[in-house]
């Protein structure tokens, strides 16, 4: 099975090739072949992902097949440039993909029921397949180029689908704003995979961790430059402060879709490849830091954010920043180990709660939860996994998010950094409270408007249940199975509880629910006088902090400064230099034509004066005549 | 005794009419005989040189021979050229054929 391991990112490819061009008329046969294509994948990639921990394939040494794509030989002293295509296998890369290949099948499924009736519904899943497909290729590269090419087609496709309905103005913008500022990101990365190639001379993973182990020949400064630009990609594409600004409109598009981009295909590109570069970034001490305090800093800032909020899917959002933060955080104190674990079910519970909003929204056509409420007679299925997933977001043993957070919490303690530590255990209180305000609100109490909440249909629900299996065991299940000896680096980590760590965050947590029960509940206290009273940091939290204010106010004065600088630079100096030679000589010109008088004897005797000068001046010797 | 400076003098007296005519007539057909006698003035002098300063060779009448044939043909492209524009503007005075002027 592993050696047909390049057909997992081929079949979602002829699926988005197929609809595209043949079948996008048939609504049946375009959705067929899209979910044909991605159980394919997903069969594949469960095999694939069997046989890696049977075979004993390990981060050392992984299965790797490779093409010859470009080959630009060396001529004289300029070096050529060698790309190749191939496929890494590992149990990194392994698990990735049946993440990847497992969420899209489910949401796939999901969309059948969610966007039944839209008009571009042939369009979507084409879009899906292709996104699938995208991320798949970024997980399977064994170089940094062909993973580049995942990274940009990636960026791509989320610009498509979030601009999904692009009639709506909103949405148009969210697309912009996310490819824009992913675009940010993506020059720091190319510039920082160029900066690897002229140091190294080599894209390749595995010949890199080589070369960087066995001592790199290259100053430490060089080092910290690249792996520095290199991480302004998943800066961006993970959305880590200061570029998170894209997620959080990003749920402009269908619901589905930011599920499958909030736990699998875009935010995990940034992860994933903190996890595939490591060993690059382990060789700057100074890197790691700033990794590890980025995210630190953007769990807690997207945290307060979230307390706040009021709209379902915004929460959700501001919440996958928090966990995103947790896992750069993880990587940053140098296990990812943890960051992966912490993807790996993050994605799952994630997808279920963004599946659970989509099934809310699709029912009762709202978005604000404090237009709900009472929910949980009506959906019931739709109410208890999401209870499910938030209790698996807030880290409550046993469910999946319990076992990954912790590890994350553990890590952060072990490599000395206390004050992230502290920092992380209480963003794990306000995780806890912030997902069961919304709870509380939107599914439990009386109803708050006229609406006319249903269940949604089998084919929604059933993705749900599914996600809720997985987000209930999949973290016990991956600790039994030895998570910590299948993707680590350097030597294996052997995950085990630490009970200090464990007791606190739990407690945390559960100080957190207890809390939003107590408020949004039982109303014990009056959030609206609370509201006013802190007014300044509400309005501060309300805001985002102003992030998109600030950016604008760049945006405006700075950049387009700079554009009319360079404007006037452009019309005035550039422009004005070349016109000027034009009006210096049309001048000239001008001026010269008038001792053409177009009389035809004015030549002849002008003609007749040159010759008798010529003659004079050959034939004279005092005036330097030739002729003696 | 005619001598050389004779014939010279008389070719210079020719151009000079010649040059006159060319530069100074109103009608085209003028300053065509004008360039006609500048030619004669240095067909004069290429069979006096020849005369008298290397008798025994044909050099300068050959020469003269060839003056005389060009003439013939400028005068004939010449005057063709006068009759076409006299029909195009019926008037053949040099000051109007400015055509090529701003």
């Amino acid at each position: 099975m592993i050696e047909n391991a390049w057909l997992i990112p081929l079949f979602p490819l002829i699926a988005y090739v197929l609809i595209i061009f043949l079948t996008k008329k048939s609504k049946g046969i375009s959705v067929g072949i899209a979910l044909a294509a991605m159980i394919a994948s997903l069969i594949v990639s469960i095999g694939v992902l069997v046989e890696t921990l049977q075979k004993g394939i390990t981060m050392e040494a992984p299965y790797q097949v490779a093409v010859k794509w470009l080959n630009l030989s060396p001529v004289e002293n300029i070096t050529g440039l060698q790309i190749d295509m191939g496929i890494l296998i590992d149990p990194l890369s392994a698990v990735m993909m049946f993440v990847v290949t497992s969420i899209a099948t489910l949401v796939i499924i999901y969309s059948i029921g969610y966007m039944h009736g839209d008009p571009g519904f042939s369009r979507y899943f084409a879009y899906m397949s292709f996104f699938a497909f995208s991320m798949l290729l970024l997980v399977i590269a064994n170089n940094f180029f062909e993973m580049f090419i995942g990274w940009e087609l990636v960026g791509l496709c989320s610009y498509l689908l979030i601009g999904f309905w692009f009639e709506k103005p909103s949405a148009a913008a969210a697309a912009n704003k996310a490819f824009i500022t992913n675009r940010w990101g993506d020059f720091g990365f190319m510039l920082g995979i160029i900066l690897l190639f002229i140091n190294f001379g080599t894209f390749n993973f595995t010949e890199l961790s080589q070369i960087v182990q066995q001592g790199a020949g290259i100053s430490a400064a060089t080092l910290t430059l690249i792996t520095l630009l290199i991480f302004a990609g998943p800066l961006a594409k993970s959305a880590q402060f200061p570029l998170h600004v894209w997620l959080p409109d990003a749920m402009e598009g269908p619901t589905p879709v930011s599920s499958i981009l909030h736990a699998a295909t875009m935010v995990a590109a940034g992860v994933y490849l903190l996890a595939r570069g490591f060993v690059l970034f382990q060789g700057s001490p100074e890197t790691m830091l700033v990794i590890a305090y980025i995210g630190g800093i953007t769990a807690f800032f997207a945290a307060t954010i979230a307390l706040v909020q009021r709209d379902i899917k915004r929460i959700l959002a501001f919440s996958t920043l928090s966990q995103l933060g947790y896992m750069v955080m993880a990587i940053g104190v140098g296990s990812i180990t943890a960051g992966m674990f912490h993807l790996t079910t993050h994605a799952f519970f994630k997808c279920m709660l963004f599946l659970g909003a989509g099934s809310v929204i699709h029912a009762i056509h709202d978005q604000d939860i404090f237009n709900m409420g009472g929910l949980s007679k009506k959906m019931p299925i739709t109410t208890w996994t999401f209870v499910i997933g938030a209790l698996s977001l807030a880290g409550i043993f046993p469910l999946a998010g319990f076992w990954s957070k912790d590890e994350i919490l553990l890590v952060t303690h072990e490599a000395g950094f206390t004050g992230l530590y502290w920092l992380a255990t209480l963003v794990a209180g306000m995780t806890a409270f912030y997902m069961f305000r919304l709870i509380f609100v939107a599914f439990f109490g009386e109803k708050r408007s006229d609406h006319h909440a249903h269940e949604s249909s089998p084919v929604m629900t059933g993705p749900l249940i599914v996600l809720a299996v997985f987000a209930v065991f999949a973290g016990w299940a991956m600790v039994k199975m030895g998570y910590g000896q299948m993707v680590y680096f350097g030597h294996p980590h052997q995950a085990e509880i630490n009970m200090g760590i464990a007791l606190i965050s739990s407690a945390i947590a559960l100080f957190g629910i207890v809390l939003a029960w107590l408020i949004y509940y039982k109303k014990v206290i009056d959030t609206d006088v609370w509201a006013q009273k802190l007014r300044p940091i509400y309005a501060l939290l309300w805001n985002k902090y102003y992030i998109d204010e600030i950016y604008q106010w760049l945006f405006d004065h700075v950049m387009l400064g700079l554009g009319w600088l360079f404007n006037q630079n452009d019309r005035k100096v550039v422009d004005g230099v070349a016109d000027g030679f034009g009006d210096t000589i049309r001048h000239t010109g001008g001026l010269l034509r008038f001792i053409q008088t177009g009389s035809l004897q004015n030549y002849a005797l002008v003609i007749f004066g040159a010759v008798i000068i010529i003659v004079l001046l050959m034939a004279t010797p005092v005036l330097g005549g030739v002729i003696k | 005794m005619i001598t050389l400076e004779h014939y010279l003098l008389l070719a210079a007296a020719l151009f000079s009419i010649g040059l006159f005519g060319a530069v100074a007539k109103k009608n085209a057909v003028a300053v065509l005989m004008g360039i006609e006698l500048m030619l004669n003035s240095v067909n004069i002098n290429l069979v006096a040189f020849n005369r008298f300063l290397m008798p025994s060779q044909l050099v300068g009448h050959v020469f003269a021979v060839f003056v005389i044939v060009v003439a013939a043909a400028e005068v004939a492209i010449g005057l063709a050229i006068v009759i076409s524009i006299y029909r195009d503007k019926f008037s053949t005075e040099v000051d109007n054929l400015d055509w090529l002027k701003w």
